[in-house]
């Protein structure tokens, strides 16, 4: 591990006026020092931000804000979150061990890397981690990398499971930076990797997540969260589905669908959406929107399998939901 | 890894723990421009009831400083990586893993670890349970186990075995001892109870 310097700062102020381009949050840790031991982060400043008051659940006026320093474990347990957002309490059970969800921040799983053999291995290239030295996930090992939006650059999925549900759910993010506070929708957020793979989000240098803001959505009572993965437990997504489904009746009046494993970043199916509305809440109906994700994935040599496991994964969630009817 | 584990597991911390004033050797570059102050942090917490204060490199994490600094080698370093949970202790009550913990985040924590689990010469009903259960071969991943353990039965997480096994699945046993330990929960949580 490269020597930093090891700051607390004590307020939401200090903390952004502290950071720079050279440092580093440093909330649960599960991500950063994981990554400072393999020297695929060398922050020369580490911030610790877990003095600041960026914490709690807040219901009042409808919707959820959790603060940025909010735990894992603990907003999976929350009653609110179970009862209002099924989808988020069941994203965030899946993810991790017992240990790590205790550990880990909400702020910090949004804005955890990608889980790259290369990525995580600074005696190959990667052009995420050292731009331009190249991509040798594309030729090599890519079972596990995403079939929507990779480029010739960079085809690593984003893996996290909460962001899926987030995402599914409209969710936003606000930061503080030097220059003030500002609302991002979590799916502008992200960016695609383009050119330009090592710039995976829109944060400005120094500019910390204080709060994840989920809108109110009464229907997402009945929503769920499904992840396929090599084993039951304690493992990533090699394909997941968020899914919250309105019904009058037997039809479906609006549905909200995001996968993960599949893309480089948390990927919204909005045609798959559309393929739901206005039918009758079947099985064929599912199966046929589920057909409409796989337009426009683009399989690598490993991966292949990744489009049908989406599909099936999505008709898998839906008919889930029913049970919950 | 291996460079810290090298230097800074057998030689940094140990000359850190005789030469205390002796100035921080620096590993590694960092930035040449403008260097930051790397220097020690002095950290005060509780370990298994008794208050103690460690000054450390910042880089050190818990899991190297209880079994280095302090002696108490019961945790386990698997695999360094958050992957295996051999090194799972408490901090304030709550289940962690210590290889991903920086001791210098603890100031004013509680920690509490395999050795201080037991009442005294009393072995905790874990303890008891794992042997009683056969819940261990070699014995590596166990006090990993029982740490978790011990915090699922506390968070009230251990009521089927699928819930037991779920729960667990941060704690891996190379000697595939899981059925044992299930046993063990089980056992154990009657007595926690
Ligand atoms: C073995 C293992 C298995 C895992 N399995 C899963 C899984 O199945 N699903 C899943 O979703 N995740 C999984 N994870 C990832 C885990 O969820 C993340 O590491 C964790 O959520 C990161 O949160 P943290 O608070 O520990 O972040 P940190 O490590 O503290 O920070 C992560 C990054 O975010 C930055 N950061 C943190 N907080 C803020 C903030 N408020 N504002 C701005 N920047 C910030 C940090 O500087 C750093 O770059 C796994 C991790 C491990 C080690
Ligand atoms: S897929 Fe992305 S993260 Fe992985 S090696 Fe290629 S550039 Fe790096
Ligand atoms: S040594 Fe900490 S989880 Fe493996
Ligand atoms: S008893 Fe040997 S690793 Fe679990």
């Amino acid at each position: 591990m490269r020597s930093y310097a090891f700051e607390r700062p004590g307020t939401v102020t200090d903390a952004v006026r502290r950071a720079g381009s050279g440092s580093a949050f440093l909330a649960g840790g599960t991500t950063l020092v994981d990554l400072m031991k393999l020297e695929v982060m060398t922050p020369d400043r580490v911030l610790d931000i877990n003095r600041l008051p960026l914490r709690g659940l807040d219901t009042t006026g409808g919707g959820l804000r959790i603060g940025a320093l909010e735990r894992m474990s603990d907003v999976a347990a929350d009653p609110r979150v179970r009862r209002a957002y099924p989808v988020l309490g069941q994203a965030l059970d899946l993810s991790a061990s017992g240990q790590l969800r205790t550990m880990a921040s909400i702020g910090g799983n949004l804005l955890q890397r990608t889980r790259c053999g290369y990525f995580r291995d600074v005696s190959t290239p990667c052009n995420k981690r050292l731009p331009g030295s190249g991509c040798p996930a594309i030729g090599g090992e890519n079972r596990t990398h995403a079939v929507l939006g990779a480029s010739g650059s960079c085809a690593a999925t984003h893996p996290s499971d909460l962001a899926v549900a987030l995402v599914a759910l409209d969710a936003k993010v606000r930061l503080q930076g030097r220059e003030g506070a500002r609302t991002v929708d979590l799916r502008d957020f992200y960016l695609l990797p383009g050119d330009t793979p090592h710039l995976e989000h829109d944060l400005r240098p120094g500019e910390l997540v204080t709060e994840v803001v989920v809108p109110a959505l009464p229907w997402a009572r009945r929503s769920t969260y499904v992840k396929i993965r090599d084993r039951r437990s304690f493992e990533f997504a090699l394909s997941s589905a968020a899914v919250a489904v309105r019904l009058d009746g037997d039809t479906i009046v609006e549905a909200r669908v995001a996968v993960g494993g599949m893309g480089t970043r948390p990927w919204r199916l909005t045609a798959v959406e559309r393929a739901l509305v206005g039918r009758r809440a079947t099985e064929e109906t599912y199966v046929a929107a589920a057909a409409t994700a796989v337009e426009g994935t683009r399989p690598l040599r490993h991966n292949a399998y990744k489009p049908e496991l989406m599909k099936r994964t999505l008709v898998r969630a839906l008919l889930e939901l029913e049970q919950t009817r | 890894m291996t460079q810290h584990e090298g230097i800074t597991r057998r030689g940094l911390l140990g000359m850190v723990g005789t030469a205390a004033a002796a100035a921080t050797v620096p590993l590694g570059g960092g930035s040449a421009a403008a260097q930051p102050d790397t220097g020690e942090v002095t950290v005060r917490m509780t370990v298994n009831g008794t208050a103690t204060s460690l000054t450390a490199d910042p880089r050190v994490t818990l899991l190297d400083a209880v079994r280095e600094r302090l002696g108490l080698t019961g945790t386990k370093k698997g695999c360094d990586r958050g992957q295996c949970g051999a090194c799972t202790v408490h901090v304030d009550g709550r289940r962690v893993v210590s290889c991903l913990t920086l001791l210098a985040t603890l100031d004013g924590a509680s920690v509490t670890t395999i050795e201080g689990l037991a009442d005294g010469d009393r072995p905790h009903p874990l303890q008891r349970a794992f042997v009683d259960q056969d819940g261990l071969q070699c014995g590596f991943c166990t006090p990993g186990q029982i740490m978790s353990a011990a915090a699922v039965i506390a968070e009230g997480r251990a009521r089927t075995d699928d819930e037991i096994r779920e729960q667990m699945s941060g704690n891996i046993c190379r000697c595939s001892a899981y059925p044992g330990i299930l046993a063990a929960i089980r056992q154990a949580r009657t007595e926690m109870r």
